[in-house]
């Protein structure tokens, strides 16, 4: 009984993993098209998830399991937010999924096996744990794309994320081997004490970053890695695409705040260059590209795209700031991009994908209010105040000059201007142009009230965004400081 | 904190809030209402402004019914808001074009009222936030936010070119600002931590930086003003714009960037305000003469007024960069007073093209032999446009060109020019399409204004002539902070 009382802290974890086993088991109990039981076990398992996560918050910093696990304040809010973000999602994909026939106990177990990868990447203070949470998150993601078995974009696109992926995972993997080579440890302390005294081969430790760098940049589709992104997100069903695009953002700033802050913070000179690289690179190519796509979930990617560079501006900016504001920006690209992605299911019918710009004319006369809702959504995303996009960008750019990247911030602002032209649009077709079709929209009354919360709460958190920001720095700050 | 409520913030928040109740009256079954609700909301923003005016000191150039909370403490951010003699004037001017664009578009606009009413209030809260705040975050929220429901009144009410002077007009925008934001993040740092725009003030700054940081404002501000090269969004927002949101742009709108010159660019940046004077002031000649030229060759009667903006809006700028109090003070007076004539005007123009659908000015020809009245109103306005002392529009101009013939005799000369060119245009234009025979089958059967419109107009009329005739209440309002202002210019800030 007392070695499982020590393992408090991961608690969270170890009941999702038993509600996982519950639920495969329990599945076979209730057949039928809509599994309202099961999917009401898996809302209720995130739910106790939560519950837990807040149970077991403590002040500090525990270690767990030989230092393979942490937990401190940054994981646990992480955590937090994967849970909402994965709930919402379930509720917004619930009906669309099954007019497809996609609404199965593997897709749900597939869900929760997903959330605990990121839960565990999100805790990981050992690169072999960081590795073990990307790969339960990435191997469910692969099936999570290919589930739709009978559609060929979604089998395609699935092969291509697989094979990448798979490609990035082996980048990570050269690259933490090149560390262990320099360091002799896989632990991050251990790592990052080492690099600090200064005894390990500074070019080996050099070649082993690039490539943890660029897996890293596979991985948020950074440009030059980016390929995957538009394919993937535009083959699989919409679904899948929103839960790629929402929590998993989360576990990858855990990620890179694991990896290139906690364990080698003394070799910033080296990849804040290679960040900013990145960085302007994805701006550039992700809003320019955006423009031309008249698919709004290719649209969607590139904007993605654009909103990682974005992000990395926080993370090299070197400063606690700088993770704080990059924390921010993740968390508000979650909540945006779920409502974005939320708004295509919502307007598709059973065999009729609402994913071309052409489908959101005249959306306001046909249902003012999801317009009005995607309108915040979208301006946003382009980061005009009063909505909470803009503090987003704002921190993240504050952040930026307090470190002296003058020019970096100039140039993020143009990007961000060339970028507001196609969110832009999206408002100019709902309000401006007439509708293709008079059809009423229809939406499941849960799904109308998320969207509403959904829309409002990127108003309200635009409009009093203090509390959020704070919690973000007051994360970031405590874990670094900790450590 | 007078009157035992915080007047600005209401000033702020009470049309916002109406506009939402507007918006809540959904689709347009229920217009009347909506029209109803607006009505209130506007008129009641306007009351509630009259106390910042009645209970205003004139003796002291500090800001008054100051507001003070926090609101992003991460950041050092304020909920700050406060008037001065200069500020308080617009959030006046403000709230009371608010009241004359909801009643302007009461029968005019027929498709989503609602969402048109609602519109407007919200831009009007938030117009009045961007005059009321001293934080710059605060301002800059304000600032960019009412670039949306402008955005939308453009494109959604417009004529046939909206979406192209919708989106050209956001972007322009967007550019500017954006630029400006980096300096005020530029500023936070160098200050220490502030947002706080009195600060700024005060805050020493080298001379290099002072003028990137003006270069960044000028952005911001220069395309809002416009002034001349960033002003060709203008004409084509104005031309696709309804009736109302014209009168918005040219009588609210571009006060707003001539604002931003006197409340950020030039006491933040003094001395470079002084190194790059020179080009300002070139600027705002090439705009009174060039673009008042312009003016005269256009065809469309809405494109000509919008030129005679941007020419108009280059006495401000000239008079803000001769540094004197008469060039100050006549920019500052005829700031508001062009808000009444080219508002009055552009409300002219809408009355015409509710009955026929043109704006061309070959369209029309003799409209005084079937409205009368309206044509007596028109005449008052086009000669306040030309500048004919006894109106508003004289009474700017002629202080602007005192002051800049005591900084140099050919300013004045060139900016001189405008009172025959702004006649010439304006004239020629009112001549054209009101006196001659009746054109043709549209004009012949045009029916005079109504009562809802005589009473726009009359009100109108009163102002710019009042304003002509008797200016001192409005220029003691302004003296002490215009005082403090010269002042603080003349102060090195290296």
């Amino acid at each position: 009984m007392t070695y499982i009382s020590t393992l408090f802290p991961a608690y969270a974890e170890i009941f999702l993993l038993i509600m996982l086993s519950a639920i495969l088991v329990l599945d076979v109990l209730f057949p039928g098209k809509t599994r309202t039981m099961t999917y009401l076990l898996v809302q209720m398992s995130l739910l106790g998830c939560s519950l837990i996560t807040v149970a077991t918050h403590q002040v500090g910093v525990a270690h767990l399991f030989n230092n393979m696990f942490v937990d401190d304040l940054m994981s646990d809010v992480l955590k937090l937010l994967t849970y909402l973000s994965v709930s919402m999602m379930l509720v917004y994909s619930r009906s669309y999924l099954i007019t497809r026939g996609l609404f199965s106990g593997e897709f749900l177990s597939l869900v929760l096996l997903s959330t605990l990868g990121m839960m565990v990447m999100i805790s990981a203070s050992n690169f072999v744990t960081l590795y073990m949470g990307l790969e339960i998150l990435a191997l469910s993601l692969y099936a999570m794309v290919a589930l739709q078995r009978d559609s060929a974009t979604a089998t395609e696109s699935a092969m291509k994320y697989f094979i990448l992926g798979a490609m990035a995972s082996g980048f990570l993997l050269y690259g933490m081997s090149m560390i262990y080579g320099a360091t002799g440890s896989l632990d991050i302390q251990t790592i990052s004490n080492v690099i600090a005294h200064g005894t390990a081969n500074t070019s080996l430790l050099v070649f082993g970053l690039a490539f943890l760098v660029a897996g890293l940049a596979f991985k948020l589709g950074a440009v030059p890695f980016h390929m995957w992104v538009p394919d993937v997100y535009h083959g699989a069903p919409t679904a899948m695409t929103m839960f790629i695009g929402s929590a998993p953002k989360l576990a990858a700033f855990a990620f890179l705040m694991r990896i290139l802050v906690e364990t080698l913070q003394p070799m910033m000179i080296h990849w804040a260059g290679m960040l900013m690289v990145l960085a302007v690179l994805s701006m550039a190519v992700g809003n320019i590209t955006a423009i031309a796509q008249t698919n709004l979930k290719r649209m969607f990617a590139y904007s993605t795209i654009a909103h990682m560079g974005f992000m990395l501006i926080g993370v090299l900016s070197g400063s606690i700031e700088g993770y704080g504001a990059a924390m921010f920006y993740a968390v508000v690209y979650v909540l945006m991009s779920l409502g974005g992605f939320a708004m295509i299911m919502l307007l598709s019918r059973e065999g009729f994908e609402a994913d071309s710009l052409n489908d959101f004319k005249g959306l306001n006369q046909r249902s003012p209010w999801l317009a009005f809702m995607m309108m915040l959504l979208m301006f946003s995303m382009a980061g005009v105040p009063p909505t909470v996009g803009f503090y987003a960008k704002f921190s993240v750019l504050s952040a930026a000059v307090q470190a002296g990247h003058i020019p970096l911030v100039i140039m993020a602002v143009l990007f961000s201007l060339i970028g507001a032209f196609y969110y832009l649009r999206i408002v100019k077709l709902m309000y401006f142009d007439a509708p293709e079709s008079h059809e009423k929209v229809y939406v499941q009354p849960d799904s109308a009230l998320l969207i509403s919360i959904n829309g409002l709460a990127v108003l309200a958190l635009g409009i009093l965004p203090g509390a959020l920001m704070s919690v973000c720095a007051v994360a970031v700050q405590q874990s670094l400081l900790l450590h | 904190m007078i009157f035992g409520y915080p007047l600005l913030s209401v000033a702020i928040w009470l049309p916002i809030i109406f506009g939402l109740l507007v918006l809540a009256t959904g689709n347009d079954r229920n217009a009347p209402m909506a029209r109803i609700i607006a009505l209130v909301g506007s008129v009641l923003g306007l009351l509630v402004t009259i106390p910042l005016y009645t209970g205003f000191d004139r003796m002291t150039s500090a800001m008054q019914f100051v507001e003070m909370k926090d609101w992003i403490p991460l950041f050092n951010i304020h909920y700050n808001l406060g008037v001065d003699g200069i500020s308080m004037l617009f959030v006046l001017l403000n709230s009371f074009f608010t009241v004359i664009v909801v009643i302007a578009g009461w029968q005019v606009i027929e498709k989503r009222v609602a969402q048109y009413m609602a519109a407007f209030l919200v831009m009007s809260g938030l117009i009045n936030g961007v005059f009321a705040a001293l934080d710059a975050m605060l301002f800059y929220v304000f600032w960019e936010a009412m670039l949306i429901p402008m955005f939308l009144i453009i494109g959604v009410w417009g004529g046939p070119n909206r979406v192209y002077a919708a989106v050209k007009f956001f972007l322009y925008t967007l550019l500017g600002s954006l630029l400006m934001l980096v300096a005020f993040l530029y500023l936070y740092l160098h200050s220490g931590g502030s947002f706080s725009i009195l600060d700024y003030h005060q805050l020493p700054i080298p001379l290099d930086a002072q003028i990137l940081i003006f270069i960044a404002f000028f952005f911001a501000f220069a395309v809002k003003v416009p002034m001349f090269p960033v002003h060709t969004w203008l004409p084509d927002a104005h031309v696709e714009a309804p009736t109302g949101g014209s009168v918005v742009l040219a009588a609210i709108m571009l006060k707003v960037g001539a604002y931003g010159f006197i409340r950020f660019a030039m006491p933040i940046a003094p001395d470079a305000s002084h190194e790059l004077a020179g080009v300002m002031i070139a600027l705002s000649l090439i705009a009174v003469v060039y673009i008042g030229l312009v003016a005269l060759t256009q065809a469309d009667m809405k494109k000509l007024i919008a030129y005679s903006s941007i020419s108009h809006m280059g006495f401000v700028t000239l008079g803000f960069f001769i540094f004197n109090a008469y060039g100050m003070e006549g920019a500052l007076l005829q700031m508001i007073s062009h808000g009444f004539v080219a508002g009055a005007l552009f409300l002219c123009i809408g009355v015409m093209y509710d009955r026929v659908h043109s704006r061309q000015i070959v369209d029309y020809g003799g409209v005084v032999n079937t409205m009368p009245v309206f044509a007596a109103f028109f005449m008052l306005f086009a000669m306040a446009n030309s500048g004919l002392p006894g109106t508003s529009g004289f009474v700017g101009e002629f202080m602007v060109i005192m002051g800049a013939v005591k900084v140099n005799f050919w300013y004045a000369f060139a900016a001189a020019s405008t009172l025959v060119f702004g006649a010439a245009y304006t004239l020629w234009m009112y001549k054209r399409v009101v006196f001659g025979a009746v054109a043709n089958d549209h004009v012949k059967h045009l029916h005079d204004i109504g009562a809802r419109e005589i009473f726009v107009m009359a009100v109108l009329a009163i102002s710019v002539l009042v304003m002509g005739l008797y200016p001192l209440p409005l220029s003691e309002i302004m003296h002490a902070s215009v005082n403090d202002l010269l002042v603080h210019l003349a102060r090195s800030k290296i």
